[in-house]
């Protein structure tokens, strides 16, 4: 493309936001990218929710303790902001020996900041089911633990199906945060696509994928909403 | 441990680095009292488009707060800041990255007050607009005071989001706090600097985080 002739406005803008020739090059980075993006993700959501459940569920034990700690993690890992957990994990305990790589940085961080959020939703949903229930259910024979598990639980977490659902796709989205620390994911592998190929169409192709993974997930959302409204 | 105390809070290295660090959270204050308003504004204007405007433009709405809800925001802040000078178009990074925060948190916020419109009963309207009030004066006298009331926990809880969300500027060298602590780190080869920038954040947004908490447990005892 050495013509004289100056491009008009718009070629140039299909030329570098949509290039064919560049897509070509890079879909295959892009794949793997999205890919490390999705087991991330999931991950992430494994982690996050099961130990915010079991915190949640410790909570409601009232041991003073051992809330207190709970309180105290809740509290800091919904006040920092995700990038800074992250930068704090892997760039401030290589220090003291503690090396980890980017993917556990990453996965570990939003694995905290995820639980700290959904042990609050649990805990607050366990909150709000009438102690009524915890007696009757006692009254028939069964134990505490059977009561949490069979009759608390399942109505607590119905409730907490929609913010939930809200809180998890945020956090999922900070798997692109990973990026900061050279973990291989979606954006990173897009942006370097783009500064090395000096066009953006790498980072817009990043951006459909994006767009492609969670577009599903925030509709769901919306869904989960009406579906699961606490009907009052 | 006088070893971990010298690795993670190194009292001379806090010195040195104070002013650079507090130079930093000044931006990150400066960035949120930016985009907060913008965001709440914004958000504001989506969800009355929503819920007042004419059908062809609710469906606009949903699709623009859907769009912007399942973009990661550090993709679009990236996508604006490497992405427009492709244009051809020079943006400077603070308005960059207050672009980039504001089409994420007035789609975020534009939720909130739908919900909270939606939450204010129909009969507010007629009410009001029979005492002779025009449709814009129900508006902003009688509906959205009400509509604000009812979701107040989640507006404060999303504006804790998007004071979290300055760190990511950060990422295309914006001098915040996170910014700056690292390039702090960077320098005297110590992680104190980013220890001390997680400590700030702390201070800063613990209380919000407490009285989050508050009314959260309020209402549920309410119930």
């Amino acid at each position: 493309m050495n013509s004289t002739v100056p491009l008009s406005s718009m070629d140039r803008f299909v030329s570098s936001f949509f290039n064919a020739e560049v897509a070509a090059r890079y879909v295959a980075p892009i794949l793997d990218g999205m890919l490390l993006t999705i087991g991330l993700g999931l991950c992430v959501i494994a982690t996050g929710l099961v130990l915010g459940l079991v915190l949640a569920v410790l909570r409601i034990q009232h041991v003073k303790l051992v809330n207190a700690f709970i309180i105290a993690f809740a509290d800091i890992f919904r006040a920092l902001p995700p990038l800074v957990v992250i930068i704090l994990l892997f760039f401030a305990f290589p220090y003291i020996e503690l090396s980890m790589s980017a993917f556990t940085a990453t996965w570990l961080a939003l694995s905290l900041v995820l639980a700290a959020f959904t042990e609050e939703i649990f805990w607050a949903g366990m909150l709000a089911i009438p102690k009524g229930q915890w007696e009757a259910a006692r009254s028939t024979g069964m134990g505490s633990w059977g009561t949490l598990v069979h009759v608390i639980l399942p109505q607590a977490v119905r409730m907490t199906v929609p913010p939930l659902t809200n809180r998890t796709i945020a956090i999922t989205k900070g798997t692109a945060l990973g990026s900061v620390v050279a973990l291989h994911e979606l954006l990173n592998v897009s942006s370097s696509a783009s500064s090395e190929a000096g066009n953006a169409t790498p980072l817009v192709m990043g951006a459909v994928a994006y767009l492609i993974l969670f577009i599903p997930f925030v509709v769901l959302g919306r869904w989960v909403e009406t579906r699961f409204a606490w009907k009052r | 441990m006088d070893n971990l105390i010298n690795v993670f809070f190194n009292l001379d290295i806090i010195e040195k680095v104070w002013p650079f660090l507090l130079q930093g959270l000044w931006m990150t204050l400066l960035l949120s009292l930016t985009v907060v308003p913008l965001g709440l504004a914004g958000g504001l204007a989506v969800a009355l488009a929503g819920n007042q405007g004419p059908r062809w433009l609710r469906w606009t709405t949903v699709v623009y707060v859907d769009f912007f809800r399942a973009f990661p925001p550090l993709v679009l802040l990236i996508l604006i800041y490497f992405g427009v000078p492709f244009l051809g178009i020079d943006l400077p990074k603070f308005a960059a990255v207050a672009l980039g925060f504001l089409l994420n948190t007035s789609s975020y916020y534009g939720e909130v007050f739908r919900a909270g419109l939606e939450s204010v009963p129909r009969g507010q309207m007629e009410a009001a607009r029979s005492t002779g009030l025009n449709r814009a004066q129900a508006l902003w006298h009688v509906v959205i005071p009400q509509a604000t009331r009812n979701v107040l926990p989640e507006l404060i809880s999303n504006t804790l989001e998007v004071i979290k969300l300055t760190a990511l500027a950060s990422v295309v060298a914006l001098p915040e706090l996170l910014n700056n602590a690292r390039q702090a780190q960077a320098l005297t080869y110590n992680p104190t600097p980013i220890v001390l920038a997680a400590l700030m954040y702390l201070v800063l947004l613990w209380p919000v985080v407490r009285l989050l908490s508050r009314l959260e447990h309020r209402s549920t005892a309410v119930r």
